[in-house]
């Protein structure tokens, strides 16, 4: 039933960037696999490193070491328009000023593959579709995308990822200014897409204790250290209790909480 | 219902465009009746032949001019707004008229100290076009190079208004060291003048125009893909570098060959975009390059209506007239926050 295929893996990955004093390597040896179908969260202190390690995956970055394959092909081999049809991103940052409707910013994601003037043929409007139906925002597509909430915009923007129709889905903290409602929506509408679609979906997050009920397998960043594993497993191996380097924050495995001395 | 309000408003911008050709052509110093105009244009005569001479050879090419004119800032203040993420960009504010001003002072005014073959070649329209479009090209360079560093929008405004003063700086340098001569050709030139281009300056303004707005129609695309932001852009396939360079190369066409022959010519660039979104309601720039086409032509042409009032026994620049124009426009904009988008 359950037929995994490998969507993005590195082998030997060694992390960081250049500075005037030479190499900073943040982290190295990384041989990280992510599977189709599987919903996969990126925590991690700030500092530590996860937007490196997004944009080694995403190829915004080179690697410092070894490779990162995207499919059964390099990264930075791909041509920016393939890509584009295998990796999809959702960001952080905040919109340009624009009068774009919500259904005219979901059908921008099918720009890698509509033609010179951006013409939407039947099979680009039956995505569009699709991904507004899968994310439940038939409701909202005539508005103006500064008209609705912040949920709701991430939800868009989510869908506008879908309607790209990539076997990757990559997040930079999708969560992040949402109350714990939306939150809580946000991440069950990646878990269901990930489940329906087949798609991968990695996302980096704070939102450490809602990740680990929900996700699949987590990605869990502490000094010297990356571990990718089931949750239960993570928490087993006591990988939480180091996340952060303060002896005052400790981590309950049986509740699955931090907790505060 | 989307569609039908497209559809509807760009019946009604067409037909204001050939009501504004027909009222432009008509009205001036002289008062030429429309049964004689539409005659004349027509390929008919009129009951005078002065009335012929004038509409043909006088009011037919400025006619032309002002629509290619509003074409042309209009699409360069387009495409600007979507490249820097900034609702009050546009070819004047930016400096880049500043770029084509200093330019062209450079090629009128110090065409003395080179030599004789060179300044003979940089003085004809050419020469001038060339020296125009170089300035533009220069100062938006500038412009994008600082732009890559400070992220907020303001400092982008803030440097083009640098560069403007700058520039104008440069040009009252140029001024002292000129004869009085060159300094009145400046002068005028400066003013802003549509009237009494020939055909062949027309042609060179027409070909200059055609090609910006070829390549513009080539970024359609792009540009929509820039209206999520530069890193969402690259994620969905577009090259980037590539856009840019060809947004940048329209823009200092477009508004590099205007400013060289009808001066700087203020506001149209920033304001009629923004009438075109306000119309449309779309951000979509399929929609958007149209509207804006017919708007800027429509809107340069009663300027120049109003620049040459009926009973008036003078022009006035038409400089002046934009700004009078395009000023509260802009300052309307920016009191309603909102619209600007």
């Amino acid at each position: 039933m359950d037929q995994k295929q490998t969507i993005l893996s590195t082998t030997n990955l060694a992390i960081g960037y250049a500075t005037k004093h030479g190499v900073h390597t943040i982290a190295s040896n990384l041989n990280l696999s992510l599977d189709s179908g599987r919903l996969i969260s990126l925590v991690g202190a700030n500092g530590i490193g996860k937007s490196t390690l997004l944009r080694t995956l995403t190829g915004i970055q080179k690697p410092l070491e070894g490779t990162v394959l995207l499919g059964n092909k390099i990264i930075s081999h791909y041509e920016a328009l393939e890509l584009a049809q295998n990796l999809s991103l959702v960001l952080t940052e905040k919109l340009p000023p624009s009068n774009l409707t919500v259904f005219e910013l979901i059908a921008l994601g099918r720009q890698p593959y509509t033609n010179w003037l951006g013409t939407l043929t039947e099979e680009d409007e039956s995505k569009i579709h699709e991904a507004i139906a899968l994310t439940q925002i038939g409701h909202l597509v005539d508005q103006k995308h500064y008209e609705i909430s912040d949920g709701q915009l991430q939800i868009v923007l989510i869908a506008r990822a879908l309607a790209q129709d990539t076997p990757l889905i990559i997040l930079d903290e999708p969560t992040t200014h949402l109350d714990l409602f939306h939150k809580v929506s946000v991440f069950k509408l990646l878990k269901k897409l990930s489940q329906e679609t087949g798609k991968c979906i990695l996302f980096s997050t704070h939102d450490i204790e809602l990740a680990i009920q929900l996700s699949d397998e987590m990605i869990v960043m502490t000094e010297g250290q990356v571990a990718l594993d089931q949750p239960c497993n993570l928490i087993s191996q006591g990988v939480f209790d180091t996340l952060f380097n303060d002896a005052s924050i400790t981590f309950d495995g049986t509740k699955g909480t931090f907790i505060i001395k | 219902m989307v569609k039908n309000r497209t559809t509807v408003f760009f019946s009604l911008l067409t037909l204001a465009l050939l009501m504004a050709l027909l009222l432009n052509i008509s009205f001036g110093q002289v008062a030429i009746p429309f049964k004689d105009v539409f005659k004349s244009l027509l390929g008919g005569h009129t009951d005078k032949v002065t009335w012929d001479y004038i509409i043909l050879n006088f009011r037919l090419p400025k006619a032309i001019t002002a629509v290619l004119i509003g074409i042309g800032l209009s699409i360069s203040g387009l495409l600007m707004q979507t490249l820097f993420r900034n609702p009050l960009a546009g070819p004047y504010v930016l400096g880049l008229s500043s770029g084509s001003s200093l330019g062209v002072a450079f090629v009128l005014m110090g065409a003395g100290i080179m030599p004789s073959f060179l300044a003979s070649f940089l003085v004809s329209s050419y020469g001038i076009i060339l020296a125009s479009c170089l300035g533009s090209l220069l100062v938006l360079l500038l412009i994008l190079l600082v732009s890559k560093r400070p992220r907020d929008t303001m400092s982008i405004l803030i440097v083009g208004l640098m560069f403007s003063s700058f520039t104008s700086a440069l040009v009252t340098v140029f001024t002292y060291f000129s004869s009085a001569e060159q300094l009145q050709k400046y002068t005028f030139w400066s003013m802003g003048s549509i009237g009494n281009l020939p055909w062949s300056h027309i042609g060179i303004l027409a070909v200059c125009t055609i090609v910006g707005l070829v390549i513009s129609l080539m970024v359609l695309k792009p540009l929509d893909a820039l209206l999520l932001g530069e890193h969402y852009a690259k994620s969905m396939g577009l090259n980037l570098r590539k856009t840019r360079y060809l947004i940048i190369l329209a823009t200092s066409v477009l508004a590099g060959s205007v400013t060289a022959f009808a001066g700087p010519i203020a506001f149209i660039g920033l304001a009629v975009p923004h009438l075109a979104k306000l119309l449309f309601q779309t951000s979509t720039h399929k929609i958007l390059f149209f509207a804006t086409v017919l708007l800027g032509a429509v809107i340069m042409l009663l300027c120049d209506v109003v620049s040459q009032m009926p009973g008036m026994d003078f022009t006035l620049p038409i400089n002046a007239i934009t700004s009078i124009v395009g000023a509260p426009v802009v300052i309307w904009l920016i009191v309603q926050k909102k619209s600007i988008r």
